[in-house]
């Protein structure tokens, strides 16, 4: 039984910083990471293997985690790995430059079906860079597979069907899956561990497979910027000023007189 | 441009629908708000584009009341797609329909709310009918020779907005923010037409739903007529309390900045801003918050804004309506007792005009 878990290397968002004179980011010395919200998708993948391994002996079950980026994102794999999980597969093109989350996802999609039979996809519920949490959906779209967002729990697991909990905004949802499907998980699932020294060791050295456009199949102009049908045009720092109102509240006393001028004006808006 | 085809396209046009289309949501039978947001920026589109607006409900009983309110909210028709298959969101089955609709009808754009169910749908039916989508817009413009849809939504973080488009592929589909924009008033005059449609052959889906378990917990900030926020500023929790106070002289639910949030003083429910709600009360009291730019994107489309800060140079200010620049541990407890006996006076014109009425 095979779990697939698409993750994402993601610059460190709370790091980055705006050049105010330009409006561009500032990218030098911002870390590059696995994206947080994959750790939630990676270590509920991994409780779901060893469960199954125990509940039906050793057979081939694994984790693979498999992600599109630049060469340097297999050190996200590599993170992976030292998780526990059992593979990594790199999707690195300079063709895969540019793509949107239609193209990220029919990447992805292919090389699921390239990879053959599984039980299930992992997602994270969206990537801090990006965030649209568009590419699980987009991924279960293109495979024609079921799919649940936003699971915050595992209430049971195969080997043909399983039953999760998914929020929504006025409460939880169970419902039941048939097998293969898509999960995209939200932080409740679980905790993700912290890697291990020997899991760290293991990592450095293992081999990771490494795929083009070619070894997918799919045409140059299905993949990147050109298989992309969305285009940023523009970015642009948020204007937000509103004609504000100023009391000063220097001492009791200036408070005082603010916070009546304050009262009068919100009688005045009808806000009382 | 050939004049008699282009009169044949709008004709056309107008008996399919195409044009502009909002997804509505339903629960119970009943629309939700988040359907009439979307008209109203769809309204707004529309009109630009010169083109039709529409609403998309897939439900398994639609409410009359509910259709009408669609019209009366803005949209030009309603397509009705009504099968039981349709009574609760389940992807499989509602991507079909939107798929099948359009195919047939080709609208040029397709709004959903960023919702726990736009955001799973549109997704899922982009890639099916090879369409751009954009997540999590908070502005949308069109431009009216081209139609293409100008998205914008911030980026890194809410460090940036950037504006998105489409330019070849149609339709252009974004999910957009709920409460980034008021419903237009209902208007009873407006007319337009119930389309029905039949639903595909085949609504099957592989996944089913067992039960529902509502939370506990329904007081919620986006529903607040009046958030008041409480922020680092407060530097313990236990002066949380005073926010509450204020909160409750008002009558009105208790948001948080993410750091107060971070720190534990309060849950992630209370959470105002990029990484929590989105909220547009009649009125936001921003308490100790220094206004980045990750909070504002939650409540800067509040009516009337009041923040109380020390710091003269605070972004928050930028937002406000109405500063007070000082100590929030004096003029908090005083603004309390002034709103609580505001309310009291309130309360007794209202009773002594009440007592009039009675004698008259
Ligand atoms: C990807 C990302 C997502 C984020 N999402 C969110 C989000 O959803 N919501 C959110 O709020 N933040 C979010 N943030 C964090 C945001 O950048 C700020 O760190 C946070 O909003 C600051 O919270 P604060 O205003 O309470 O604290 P501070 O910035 O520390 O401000 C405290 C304020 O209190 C004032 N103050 C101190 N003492 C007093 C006093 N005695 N009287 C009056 N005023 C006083 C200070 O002048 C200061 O302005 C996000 C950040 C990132 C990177
Ligand atoms: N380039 C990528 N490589 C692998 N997985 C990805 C990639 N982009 C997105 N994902 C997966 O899709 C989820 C949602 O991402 P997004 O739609 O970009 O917010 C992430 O949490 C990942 O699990």
């Amino acid at each position: 039984m095979r779990i697939i878990v698409p993750i994402k290397q993601v610059p460190e968002t709370g790091a980055v910083r705006m050049d105010e004179a330009t409006g561009t980011m500032v990218r030098e010395g911002v870390e590059a990471i696995v994206n947080p919200l994959d750790l939630y998708a990676i270590e509920l993948a991994l409780r779901l293997r060893d469960s199954s391994r125990s509940a039906d002996g050793e057979g081939n079950h694994e984790v693979l985690a498999l992600s599109m980026g630049p060469p340097k994102a297999q050190t996200a794999l590599r993170e992976a790995l030292a998780m526990g999980c059992d593979r990594g597969v790199l999707l690195s093109d300079p063709a895969f430059a540019g793509s949107d989350t239609w193209a990220t996802s029919n990447v992805l999609a292919s090389a699921i079906r390239k990879l053959g039979e599984f039980a299930l996809v992992i997602c994270g519920e969206r990537a801090t860079d990006g965030d649209t949490g568009q590419v699980g959906p987009g991924i279960a779209s293109f495979l024609d597979l079921p799919l649940v967002t936003y699971v915050s729990r595992v209430r049971s697991f195969g080997p043909d069907e399983m039953v999760v909990e998914r929020l929504v905004e006025e409460g939880h949802e169970v419902l039941a899956m048939s097998l293969p499907g898509v999960l995209t998980v939200v932080k409740e699932a679980c905790d993700p561990r912290l890697p291990t020294l020997r899991g760290k060791q293991r990592a450095r050295q293992a081999e990771l497979v490494r795929w083009g456009h070619q070894e997918l199949g799919l045409a140059r102009e299905k993949v990147g910027l050109a298989g992309s049908p969305t285009r940023v045009v523009r970015l642009h720092r948020p204007s937000v000023a509103r004609q504000c109102r100023r009391l000063i509240a220097a001492d009791e006393e200036s408070a005082a007189l603010a916070v009546r001028e304050l009262v009068d004006i919100l009688r005045q808006k009808n806000l009382l | 441009m050939d004049v008699d085809k282009s009169k044949i396209e709008n004709r056309k046009t107008q008996i399919e629908a195409s044009g502009i289309w909002t997804l509505a949501e339903a629960a119970g039978g009943k629309i939700l708000p988040v359907s009439f947001e979307l008209l109203a920026r769809g309204r707004a589109l529309a009109q630009k584009r010169g083109v039709r607006l529409t609403a998309v409900l897939m439900t398994d009983r639609a409410d009359p009341e509910g259709l009408e309110e669609l019209i009366q909210r803005g949209s030009d028709a309603v397509l009705l797609v009504e099968h039981p298959a349709l009574e609760h969101f389940l992807v499989e089955p509602h991507a079909a329909c939107l798929v099948e609709l359009i195919r047939r009808h080709h609208p040029e754009v397709v709004l959903a709310g960023a919702t726990s169910t736009g955001r799973t749908l549109m997704p899922y039916v982009a890639v099916r009918v090879d369409a751009g989508l954009t997540a999590d817009c908070t502005g949308l413009d069109i431009e009216p020779e081209t139609g293409n849809l100008l998205q914008t939504r911030p980026a890194i973080g809410g460090n940036v907005m950037a504006t998105i488009e489409t330019p070849t592929a149609r339709p252009q589909m974004a999910t957009v923010r709920p409460r980034s924009t008021r419903p237009l008033p209902r208007e009873t005059v407006r007319r337009g037409e119930i389309l029905r449609q039949a639903p595909p052959a085949k609504l099957a889906s592989r996944v089913r739903r067992l039960e529902f378990v509502p939370l506990p917990d329904a007081r919620t900030i986006a529903d607040a007529d009046v958030v008041v926020s409480a922020g680092r500023g407060l530097k313990t929790r236990q002066n949380v309390r005073l926010v509450a106070e204020l909160a409750e002289a008002f009558d009105a639910a208790v948001g948080a900045s993410r750091d107060v949030v971070d720190r534990g003083w309060l849950d992630y429910p209370h959470q105002v801003g990029l990484s929590g709600k989105t909220i547009a009360p009649r009125l936001y009291v921003a308490v100790g918050i220094s206004g980045a730019i990750q909070h504002l994107a939650g409540m800067q489309t509040a009516q009337t804004i009041v923040a109380i800060n020390s710091d003269p140079e605070a972004q928050i200010f930028r937002v406000a309506d109405v500063g007070i620049v000082g100590d929030l541990f004096t003029v908090v407890p005083m603004l309390t007792a002034a709103i609580r006996k505001a309310k009291e006076l309130n309360a007794e014109d209202a009773e002594e005009r009440g007592e009039k009425q009675d004698k008259e």
